[in-house]
């Protein structure tokens, strides 16, 4: 029951995590609830189509298919992350501003919904389709599947819970710090995912690796330990990259650092 | 210097329209057998690579809550497709960060997957489905030759 609860602890705290992020990030702006829960929807039907196919020998999904399909997935989260972080660059203020004021919400259209939608979808869809596969194999079982039931349970509670205890956690940072602090952890969550899309297009054999293992800080943090798993979400921690990873998360910092901090005119 | 008049006596006789038919059908026979070596070779090489990848692919078996084997030895430097065999009524996926590399196999099914080129080290991988299940690929040139 305990190795099943760590099992889906782990692949609900990932996605966790980033819709608490997110969701931090878009404080302030009108609907934005009714659009991340669309995109858990979203997520979840995927993840089950995705688990579907995984699971079925001789699919598309099989071998190289899988990873193609994962680095779409964590490239597109990118993308909206990247569009959001720009967005948030020229209406941080007037946000700040309205959150200011009592409890305002800001109507600001819906381009950052749609960014917000896709990267909850995207996040849902890739652990949860991990998650499914996993708890399929358990309704499986038979006999000893209702304590690895409960384990599940008790797993994806914890999961959800450390997403929460971000999003509150976030909330107690003055409002005049917020956004920037949001901006700053989307701009290396982002990084992170594109170091994870590398992996995967390596692995279908589209990228060369530019070496494996380029540094090794295991013995610094162990990345299968918690604080490792954490900051691996969080920030993109590996502890031995291949060189193409390297390669990514680098690109993606300055390459969104550029567009957040372009001159600019206000418009959009 | 001599053998200039030899030389001019040949490509003469060579270029003769007497001899040009003939030429033409050794030429045509030449080709023929060059070609049909190369395609006999071709076939030979394809299905030598064939045999080589069913039965020169390393294994990697998933067998009650195991890898079979814990450690798989390969050479450096080469790119070296493995194949990952579950055996299992329950899905793993396999999964290295040392390699990048992480795929869902599914239950009673096979996917393969290529690892490297990579120096010489020993790079751990595990079941994310169930981390007690764990085991190395150990980069490191063939024993006996240099």
């Amino acid at each position: 029951m305990l190795a099943t609860a760590i099992i889906l602890f782990r692949e609900v705290l990932e996605a966790a995590l980033i819709i608490a992020i997110v969701l931090g990030a878009s404080r302030g702006i009108a609907h934005r609830g009714r659009w991340v829960s669309g995109g858990v929807g979203i997520g979840l039907l995927g993840a089950a189509g995705v688990a579907y196919l995984a699971s079925t020998a001789s699919s598309l999904l099989s071998g190289d298919g899988q990873a193609l399909l994962n680095a779409g997935i964590l490239l597109t989260a990118v993308g909206m992350l990247t569009w959001h972080n720009v967005w948030m660059a020229t209406h941080a203020r007037e946000l700040r501003a309205e959150l200011n004021a009592v409890g305002a919400e800001v109507e600001s259209g819906s381009k950052p919904l749609t960014a917000l939608l896709l990267v909850t979808a995207m996040a849902v869809m890739r652990e949860g389709s991990e998650a499914v596969l996993f708890l399929w194999a358990i309704a499986a079982g038979g006999a000893e599947s209702s304590g690895m039931g409960m384990g599940a349970l008790v797993g994806i509670a914890a999961g959800v819970l450390a997403g929460v205890l971000l999003y509150r956690g976030l909330l107690r940072i003055p409002v005049r710090h917020f956004f920037s602090v949001t901006s700053w952890l989307i701009l290396f969550l982002a990084a992170g995912l594109s170091a994870q899309a590398a992996g995967f297009l390596n692995q279908a054999g589209w990228l060369p690796a530019l070496g494996h293992g380029i540094w090794n800080t295991n013995h610094l943090l162990d990345q299968n330990s918690l604080s490792g798993q954490l900051l691996h979400v969080l920030v993109g921690y590996t502890a031995r990259p291949s060189g193409i990873q390297i390669v990514f998360y680098l690109a993606t910092l300055l390459v969104i650092l550029a567009l957040m901090y372009r001159p600019r005119r206000r418009s959009m | 210097m001599a053998n200039w008049g030899l030389y001019m006596r040949m490509i003469i006789i060579y270029d003769s329209p007497i001899l040009t038919q003939s030429r033409i059908k050794a030429k045509e026979i030449m080709l023929l057998a060059y070609h049909k070596q190369n395609v006999l070779a071709l076939c030979i090489g394809l299905c030598l690579s064939a045999v080589a990848f069913a039965e020169g692919a390393p294994v990697i078996t998933i067998h009650n809550a195991q890898f079979e084997p814990r450690e798989l030895v390969i050479a450096p430097g080469v790119r070296t497709p493995i194949v990952i065999r579950n055996q299992d009524a329950i899905p793993a996926e396999f999964e290295s960060y040392d390699l990048s590399r992480e795929v869902v196999v599914p239950a009673h099914g096979e996917v393969s997957v290529f690892v490297g080129p990579v120096e010489a080290g020993r790079y751990e991988f595990f079941n994310d489905f169930n981390h007690d299940m764990k085991g190395a690929i150990v980069v490191k040139p063939a024993t006996g030759g240099h």
